[in-house]
This record gives structure tokens, C-alpha cells and sequence, in this order.
């Protein structure tokens, strides 16, 4: 897993990881000016995590979880609050860690994957929610949104698989 | 393949636990009260067949509370997202509606008050 050391700090390197982070950024906007017009509130597709799923098969776990921190900060930063922060945060982190974990294992697919990803962001979430309002009355939005999880994660893992299939793996290196 | 093997038992284990969630979950009861709270204190409960609007006053910001036809909504507020608005209306036991900016919960609880006082005279 370790790196050499000549490649970790390279111009290269740090370039492509600011390309990631910036689009995980665009993305991020992009999805925040969608009305939310979906009957579930709280709904999200989750665009980002076509960027989070590039970077975990190109270019490993910590980038992943790297462009996300990051991606999560600046959202925060430029459009959003402490709060949106702290729920971002949560549900960022917890499905970054299940899919690392998950892909380390070696035994699912990239949408498979991005399934449990789909679903354990929201279960972070949800758990922020839980703890900041201190209520556990959110039983119901668990329910819905552990399948809109799932639903969306799958769209994702298709969008995520073709990013990772067809971009080259030398643009990585 | 061992591989979609896997695959395919992690899906059904997702699909799983949410379906028993549902089961467990799932609100059945019709309610009799709305309970409301604020950043995690209570702070009012009123019968649900009562006929009335009223203001909540959350963290930096209000909801209104409007209960009628055994129904309870959050019909105005000044969050920025009016999450609470669009849930729309709840009336059955262990449901609730969530104002995250303001920290406003109302839920849907089983057991009635006595009514408040402001609202026998509708």
C-alpha cells in the first residue's frame, strides 16, 4: 500500500489531486442548485461520489477520503454553515470509510460498492441528525432514505464504473 | 464467480435490514397528540383533533403549526431550506416533522393532554 516516497509529494500528483477536489467541488454546487423536488426531503443523488469512487480506484484510500475531507470543507466554507458541515461530515466520512473498507476486501464490484455507500451516507446523516437534535425519532427518514440510498448508489455506481473504465490509467500514475 | 456471489448476498442484506427496519419501524397507530420540541425540550402538546394555529418559536427563527382535520403541518417558516413545509402533513403515532435550522421537532405522540387553553374558544 505504501507509496514511494519520490511520488507522494510530486507536482503531478498534487496537481491531479486539486483536478479531483475541484470537481468534487463543481459537482457538489451543481447538485446544491437542484430544487429538490423529490417527495423524499433530504434526498440527494449524490453526484460527488462519481469523483470519490475515481479517486478510491485510481488512486487509493487516502485520496478518497482526501478529496472528500476537502470537498466537504470548502462546501462548507463557501455555500454552507457549521451545520451543514457537521451532517456533510458524518455522512461523508461513514461512507467513505464503508467503501474503503468494502473495496479493500477485494470481494464486491465498484456498484455494489457504491450501494453501501449510497446508504451508509445517509445513515451518517441521519445519525448527526439524531445527536444534534437528540431526538431518535427519525425512524421513518432511516427507512426512506436507506432505500433512496440504495436506489441512488446503484445510479451512481453505473455513472462511477464508466468514469473508472474509461479514464486511463496512466493519467494516474 | 465467487465475486458477484458476494455482490449479490451484500445487496440482499442491505435490502434486508431495511425491510426489517421498515417492519419495525413503520408508523401504524394513529396518533392522538402533537408534541412539539425545541432543541430538544418540550415545549407545547396539543390534541390532535383540535382546530389551530400557532407559532413556534425555534432557534433564530419560526414555524407555524397548523392542526386540523386530525392532521398536523408545518405550514409557514422563515429556514432558509422549508424542508418542514414540503414534508407536508403527518397524523399517525411516531411520525414527525423536522425543522433542522430552527431545531424543531413536532411529533405525532399516543396519549392526549388535556387541551391547552388557548384553543377552546377556536
Amino acid at each position: 500500500m505504501k507509496q514511494p516516497a519520490k511520488n507522494r509529494f510530486s507536482a503531478k500528483k498534487a496537481a491531479r489531486f486539486g483536478l479531483l477536489v475541484a470537481l468534487a467541488l463543481i459537482f457538489s454546487y451543481a447538485e446544491s442548485q437542484i430544487p429538490p423536488f423529490f417527495a423524499v426531503p433530504g434526498m440527494k443523488i449524490g453526484l460527488t461520489n462519481v469523483v470519490v469512487l475515481t479517486a478510491l480506484y485510481k488512486m487509493g484510500s487516502g485520496p478518497a477520503m482526501g478529496v472528500n475531507l476537502l470537498r466537504i470543507f470548502l462546501v462548507g466554507l463557501l455555500f454552507g454553515n457549521p451545520f451543514s458541515v457537521v451532517y456533510s461530515l458524518s455522512g461523508g466520512m461513514l461512507s467513505t470509510v464503508v467503501m474503503i473498507l468494502l473495496r479493500k476486501s477485494g470481494r464486491f464490484r465498484l456498484i455494489t460498492v457504491s450501494v453501501a455507500g449510497g446508504v451508509f451516507h445517509n445513515v451518517g446523516q441521519i445519525a448527526a441528525a439524531a445527536v444534534i437534535m437528540q431526538t431518535a425519532q427519525l425512524g421513518w427518514y432511516m427507512v426512506v432514505l436507506w432505500f433512496t440510498g440504495m436506489l441512488t448508489g446503484a445510479l451512481i455506481g453505473v455513472l462511477g464504473y464508466e468514469m473508472v473504465r474509461r479514464l486511463p490509467d496512466a493519467l494516474f500514475e | 464467480m465467487k465475486k458477484r456471489g458476494m455482490d449479490v448476498l451484500l445487496v440482499a442484506a442491505l435490502v434486508l435490514a431495511g425491510v426489517g427496519m421498515a417492519v419495525l419501524l413503520w408508523p401504524r397507530e394513529p396518533g392522538e397528540a402533537v408534541q412539539v420540541r425545541v432543541d430538544g425540550t418540550v415545549t407545547a402538546e396539543y390534541p390532535l383533533s383540535a382546530s389551530l394555529r400557532t407559532r413556534i418559536e425555534g432557534v433564530g427563527g419560526y414555524n407555524e403549526l397548523v392542526i386540523e382535520d386530525g392532521s398536523a403541518r408545518l405550514e409557514e417558516a422563515d429556514c432558509p431550506d422549508r424542508i418542514c413545509v414540503r414534508t407536508g402533513r403527518i397524523r399517525q403515532k411516531g411520525q414527525s416533522i423536522i425543522c433542522l435550522p430552527h431545531k424543531v421537532v413536532i411529533e405525532i405522540v399516543g396519549a392526549a393532554p388535556s387541551p391547552a387553553p388557548d384553543v377552546t374558544g377556536r
